[in-house]
């Protein structure tokens, strides 16, 4: 049976069919969820994808926290349940205290449109599962507030924990410790910058995003299996 | 119950240490003006409301609750709370 992927909206999200359609076509199943719902029963994982939640008023994520669906994404989330922050989502993730750290405004306040080629730093989350460390990865990044930042013990704590997920190969936005992606202590929520589901077809001028998507696909079907196993 | 009505000041701005490009643009473009004495400009928010409190204790417990909780990211930002007597209302 294919997996269930949930993908939140909120007011002012955009790329929910995007990510829609890469999961649907690794073999997924993928339904939209209103952020005004307050249940996220069935689903096998759950994609926060880019845009503008709430207008991005005040701060990226600041107002998405509070909506309705983020509790049962934080009780999803502490139940084990995967969920993967993208851009926008990541934003989200932070503000609402599932991954440290916050993203300000790019270094030199650029807006970034580009490929960035990101690097796999570990192998252990439900985004990167069964990904060789070290895999260099060309993905898309979209976005003014991508510049990752956190206080020195939350970065210390992050790369001795080793839950920085991905790296820029070129930093882009003066992220910290050039991060891309760092992911909970649970490894089973991560968030990112870079666009997984914009290099999903080769008309897109990538398919690197795949790889993240399979293994975060491969990594909700193994539990299941292990215990088989 | 009789309450007064607080007028709130929140001012939200980033921590020191934390890189402030705007602040940083704003400063740069001050020479333009023939002002070359200006420095350390810092990019914040301001945000006025108004609160229905029993006293400006509970005004200022009220409006901190506010700052620290929406209005500025303590991971980045920090913020001052500033209350003062509006006008009566029953």
């Amino acid at each position: 049976m294919a997996l269930r992927i949930g993908v939140v909206i909120f007011p002012g999200t955009n790329c929910e069919h995007d990510a829609m359609l890469a999961v649907q076509r690794l073999g997924a199943s993928a339904e939209l969820v209103w952020h005004g719902d307050g249940s996220v029963a069935g689903f096998d994982a759950l994609i926060l994808p880019g845009g503008f939640a709430h207008g991005d008023y005040l701060r990226p994520g600041a107002i998405a926290r509070f909506s309705p669906v983020m509790e049962a994404v934080t009780r999803f989330a502490a139940e084990g349940g995967p969920v993967v922050g993208i851009c926008n989502g990541f934003q989200v993730l932070t503000e609402a205290g599932l991954l440290p750290g916050a993203l300000q405004k790019n270094r030199g306040l650029r807006f970034l449109c580009t490929t960035t080629t990101v690097r796999v730093e570990t192998d252990r989350s439900v985004l990167t599962s069964g990904v060789p460390i070290g895999t260099e990865l060309r993905i898309p990044i979209n976005h003014f507030e991508g510049n990752y930042t956190c206080d020195p013990d939350t970065l210390a704590m992050l790369r001795a924990e080793d839950r920085v997920v991905l790296r820029y190969v070129e930093n882009p936005n003066g992220s910290i410790d050039d991060i891309a992606g760092v992911c909970n202590a649970a490894r089973n929520v991560v968030g990112l910058m870079p666009h997984p589901e914009r290099a999903s077809d080769p008309l897109l001028g990538s398919v690197d995003g795949t790889v993240l998507l399979t293994a975060l696909l491969t990594s909700v079907a193994t539990p299941a299996t292990a215990t088989v196993a | 119950m009789a309450s007064e009505l607080f007028s709130v000041l929140v001012e939200v701005r980033l921590r020191q240490g934390i890189a402030d490009p705007q602040g940083a643009t704003i400063e740069r473009a001050l020479p333009a003006l023939g002002l070359t004495g200006v420095t350390g400009v810092r990019a914040g928010k301001a945000f006025r409301f108004d609160i229905a409190a029993a006293d400006d204790a509970d005004a200022l417990a009220q409006a901190t609750v506010v700052a620290d909780r929406l209005l500025a990211n303590p991971v980045i930002e920090e913020s001052s709370v500033t209350v003062s007597p509006a006008k009566q209302v029953v």
